[in-house]
C-alpha cells in the first residue's frame, strides 16, 4: 500500500518511490530528509478538521510534514516493530 | 598572522545554529543581504584564546551541497568559494543536534568530505539527554576524524572549549579527501556511526510527542492557532495603542517646539510639515511591528511557527500556496513591509513572489486611520442586530474583501504569470523549546533597527519629494498652495481619469501624498477642506463633518473600495524591489493594484448609485 493509507500510529517500511511523479526538488528535499527506500516511518498526525491533507510523519526522531501526493508516491510495508520506540513507550506508559 | 580569520557555521536547519551563533558573538551581528539574492548574511565576530579575532558567518541551514532552495545554493556556494565577492571560510563549524544524529550526520559527512579545516559542535546535548540519549562524543570523533566538541548554546556550555577547537582546526590545515559517496551511502554510514555514538537510550516520553498530541490535533489544533491569533491581533491593536500615542505625541511635541524655535519660513514648514510629521507618521507603527515581532520570534524559537503552517496549508493549498505562506500574510496585516520580508522563510521561489504580490491585500495598520474617518462620517452608528453595530460590519467587511480579493489574485497568478509545478510543502517540524529571552531580544533589536533605517532613508526621501510636490510653485495671494502646486496640478489630470469611478477633485487630490503612506490621506484631506483643528479627535470630527457635506454616500463607498486594493505605500513598492531584487515584480505590483483598485471602487460606486443610496 501506498504511505498516504497507512493508519495514524502505525510503523511501516518504505519499499519503494516512485520519484518520477514527484517534482526534482521535492523528491531531492524528500530524500534529504531521510525519506528513500529502507526508511521506518510512522504516521504521526493527519489532516487538519475532515481532511487528510497535510501529513506528519516520525521518521527517526525527527517529525516531517508533506503532502498526500508526495506519500501516495511512496510504497510501504506496515512492519510489528514501532518506528520511533520512545513514542511506543509513552502510549505503552499512559 | 593579523590577518581577520573566517570561520562559518553550517548545519541542518533547527540544529540550533543562530543559538549558537548568538552565544558565540553576542549582540555584535552585522546582517545584510549576499549580493544579488535576498539570502541574509549573519555574520559576526568571535575572539580567539590568542586574542585574534575571527569573522563567524551563520550560513543558512542546508540539508546537502545539492542545493533545492535559495538559501541552500548560498550555502553551498560559500563553502566551496564559489560565492562571488566571498572568501570561503577557513574553518567550518558543523553544527550537530544530537539527539538527531543519523540525520544531521549526512550533510556533516559531506563537509567534512571536503578536506577543509572543521570542527563539530554536538549540539543541544542537553535537549539530547532530556529525551534519555546519552552519547558519546569521543566515539563520533573517531568516527568522524575531527574534534567534536558537545554544545549547548542557550546555557553557553561548551563555548570556550568550541573556540579552542575553531583555533586549533586552522593550525592542523591536513587535508585528506575521501572517495565521493552518494547521498544513500553517506545516509548508512551516518545510521552506523550514529549508532556506536549512542551509550545508551532510555525510552523516555518525549515532550513534543505529547505537545503536537494537542497543537496538531485535527480540530484542537486550528481552535488553538486560531485562539492564539486573536491574542496576538488584540496585543498588535490594542496593546500598542499606548505606545503608538505616545510616540505621536512626541512626533506633534518636537513638531510643535521646532515651529516655535524657528522663525516663519519655507525652511521651517520644510522641517515640521514635510520631515518630522512625514517620517513621524511612519516611525509611529514601531510599537505595532516591534509587538507581533515579539509574538512572530516567539513562536518561531519555540517551534510553534512550523505547526501553524502545518495547520494553514490545506487552506492555503486550495489557491495554490503552501502553509509557509500563512506567517508572512499575517504579518501584513501589521504591515506589508515585514510581511513580504518574512516570506525568506518560503522555499518555493514562485510560491514567495506570489506570497509577496499578494501581501499588500492584507488589511494593514495603516488603513485603518482612513476607514476609521470615513465609516464614522458615513456609515450610521446603528444596531443591526445581536449587538453588532454597521460601523463595525463594514470594517469586517473590508477586511474580508481584501483577504478574498488576495486569495483570488493567488489563485489566478498560481494559474499564470506564478504558474510552476504544484508547489509543495515538505517541511520538518522542530522540538519545541521554551524561547530564550536574549535571543529574542537580539532579534527583536535587530527588526527595529531596519525598520528605522529605512525610515530614515526611503520614507524620508519620499516625504521630502512629496512635500516639494505640494509647496512648489508657490501659490499667489489669494490662492490655494495645493492648487497652486504641481501636485494640484498632477490632482486636475488625475481627477479626468477617476471621475468615471466617481472621486471628484479632493479626493483626487488626497490620493497623490498618500502614495507615501495610506495615513497621510487623512491629513491630506483636512487640509483640502481646511481644517482648522487644535488635536487629532477634533480634526476628526470636523472632518467627518465636511466630508458629508462634500461627498455622497456611494463616493465614500468607492473611496473606501479603493483604499482595499490600491498600492498606497512606496516602503512597500521599495521593499519588494530589493526583495525581487528588480523593478519588474514591483512595476507588476503596482500596476495590477491599481487596475483592481480602479475596477472595485468603480464598481462600488455605481452599484451604490443603482441601489439609491
Amino acid at each position: 500500500m501506498t504511505l498516504d493509507l497507512l493508519p495514524v500510529g502505525q510503523s511501516a517500511r518504505i519499499v519503494a518511490v516512485d520519484w518520477a511523479r514527484l517534482v526534482d526538488e521535492e523528491a531531492q528535499r524528500l530524500r534529504s530528509l531521510g525519506l528513500e527506500p529502507g526508511a521506518v516511518v510512522a504516521v504521526a498526525h493527519r489532516g487538519v478538521f475532515a481532511g487528510k491533507d497535510p501529513i506528519a510523519l516520525s521518521i527517526g526522531r525527527m517529525t516531517v510534514a508533506l503532502r498526500r501526493v508526495h506519500a501516495m508516491a511512496m510504497t510501504v510495508e506496515p512492519i510489528a516493530e514501532a518506528a520511533d520506540f520512545t513514542e511506543a513507550f509513552a502510549v505503552a506508559a499512559e | 598572522m593579523s590577518r581577520l580569520r573566517t570561520a562559518a557555521l553550517v548545519g541542518n536547519p533547527n540544529a540550533g545554529k543562530s543559538a549558537l551563533f548568538n552565544a558565540l558573538t553576542g549582540a555584535r551581528q552585522k546582517i545584510a543581504n549576499y549580493p544579488g539574492v535576498t539570502v541574509e548574511r549573519k555574520a559576526g565576530r568571535l575572539v580567539l584564546p590568542s586574542g585574534e579575532p575571527v569573522e563567524l558567518t551563520d550560513l543558512p541551514g542546508a540539508y546537502g551541497l545539492h542545493p533545492t532552495s535559495p538559501d541552500e545554493e548560498v550555502t553551498a556556494k560559500v563553502i566551496m568559494g564559489r560565492f562571488p565577492g566571498e572568501a570561503a571560510p577557513e574553518v567550518l563549524v558543523v553544527v550537530l543536534d544530537a539527539s538527531n544524529l543519523e540525520q544531521h550526520l549526512v550533510f556533516a559527512q559531506e563537509v567534512i568530505a571536503l578536506g577543509k579545516p572543521t570542527v563539530v559542535a554536538l549540539n543541544m546535548i542537553d535537549l539530547a539527554e532530556r529525551d534519555g540519549l546519552v552519547l558519546d562524543p569521543a566515539a563520533l570523533e573517531t568516527a568522524l576524524g575531527v574534534p567534536v566538541i558537545p554544545t549547548v548554546a542557550v546555557r553557553r556550555r561548551g563555548l570556550d572549549e568550541l573556540i579552542g577547537a575553531i583555533a586549533a582546526a586552522e593550525e592542523r590545515k591536513a587535508e585528506h579527501h575521501r572517495p565521493f559517496v552518494d547521498q544513500t551511502e553517506r545516509r548508512v554510514t551516518a545510521h552506523a556511526i550514529a549508532a556506536a555514538a549512542i551509550v545508551s537510550e532510555t525510552q523516555r516520553h518525549r515532550l513534543h510527542a505529547r505537545l503536537d498530541r494537542v497543537l496538531l490535533h485535527p480540530w484542537l489544533g486550528p481552535v488553538i492557532l486560531f485562539a492564539l491569533l486573536f491574542v496576538v491581533f488584540q496585543a498588535v491593536f490594542a496593546g500598542a495603542q499606548p505606545f503608538v500615542d505616545a510616540l505621536d505625541g512626541g512626533a506633534g511635541w518636537l513638531h510643535d517646539r521646532v515651529k516655535d524655535a524657528m522663525a516663519p519660513s519655507l525652511a521651517r514648514d520644510f522641517l515640521t510639515d514635510g520631515v518630522i510629521s512625514g517620517v513621524g507618521s511612519v516611525v509611529v507603527f514601531l510599537p505595532q511591528i516591534l509587538i507581533l515581532f515579539f509574538f512572530i520570534l516567539a513562536m518561531e524559537a519555540s517551534g510553534y511557527m512550523a505547526r501553524a503552517a502545518f495547520l494553514m496549508d490545506r487552506m492555503m493549498a486550495g489557491v495554490g500556496l503552501s502553509g509557509r505562506s500563512f506567517i508572512p500574510l499575517l504579518s501584513s496585516f501589521a504591515c506589508a513591509i515585514p510581511g513580504i520580508m518574512a516570506t525568506r522563510s518560503i522555499t518555493d521561489p514562485k510560491d514567495r513572489l506570489t506570497t509577496i504580490l499578494i501581501a499588500p491585500l492584507m488589511t494593514c495598520s495603516a488603513r485603518l486611520p482612513v476607514y476609521a474617518v470615513i465609516i464614522a462620517a458615513f456609515i450610521p452608528n446603528r444596531n443591526v442586530g445581536l449587538g453588532v453595530g454597521l460601523q463595525g460590519l463594514v470594517l469586517l467587511a473590508l477586511y474580508v474583501a481584501g483577504i478574498v480579493g488576495a486569495m483570488a489574485v493567488a489563485l489566478v497568478l498560481r494559474r499564470s504569470i506564478t504558474k510552476g509545478a504544484a508547489s509543495g510543502f515538505i517541511m520538518e517540524l522542530p522540538k519545541y523549546q521554551l524561547p530564550r529571552a536574549r535571543d529574542l531580544a537580539i532579534g527583536l533589536f535587530q527588526r527595529a533597527w531596519i525598520f528605522l533605517r529605512r525610515a530614515g532613508t526611503i520614507i524620508f526621501m519620499v516625504t521630502v519629494v512629496l512635500w516639494l510636490l505640494l509647496n512648489f510653485p508657490r501659490a499667489h495671494e489669494g490662492e490655494s498652495q495645493i492648487d497652486a502646486s504641481i501636485a494640484g496640478h498632477v490632482a486636475n489630470g488625475l481627477a479626468v481619469v477617476v471621475e468615471p469611478i466617481g472621486f471628484n477633485r479632493d479626493m483626487a487630490l488626497a490620493l497623490i501624498p498618500a502614495m507615501a503612506a495610506r495615513e497621510v490621506a487623512v491629513s491630506a484631506l483636512a487640509t483640502t477642506y481646511a481644517v482648522q483643528a487644535t488635536d487629532d479627535d477634533a480634526t476628526a470630527q470636523q472632518l467627518g463633518a465636511r466630508l458629508k457635506s462634500h461627498w455622497t454616500l456611494p463616493m465614500a463607498l468607492a473611496f473606501l473600495a479603493w483604499f482595499v486594493f490600491a498600492p498606497q505605500c512606496m516602503s512597500t513598492i521599495a521593499v519588494t524591489r530589493r526583495e525581487t531584487n528588480g523593478w519588474r515584480w514591483p512595476a507588476f505590483m503596482l500596476g495590477y493594484l491599481f487596475v483592481l483598485a480602479y475596477v472595485a471602487a468603480g464598481v462600488t460606486y455605481w452599484a451604490a448609485r443603482a441601489a439609491g443610496l
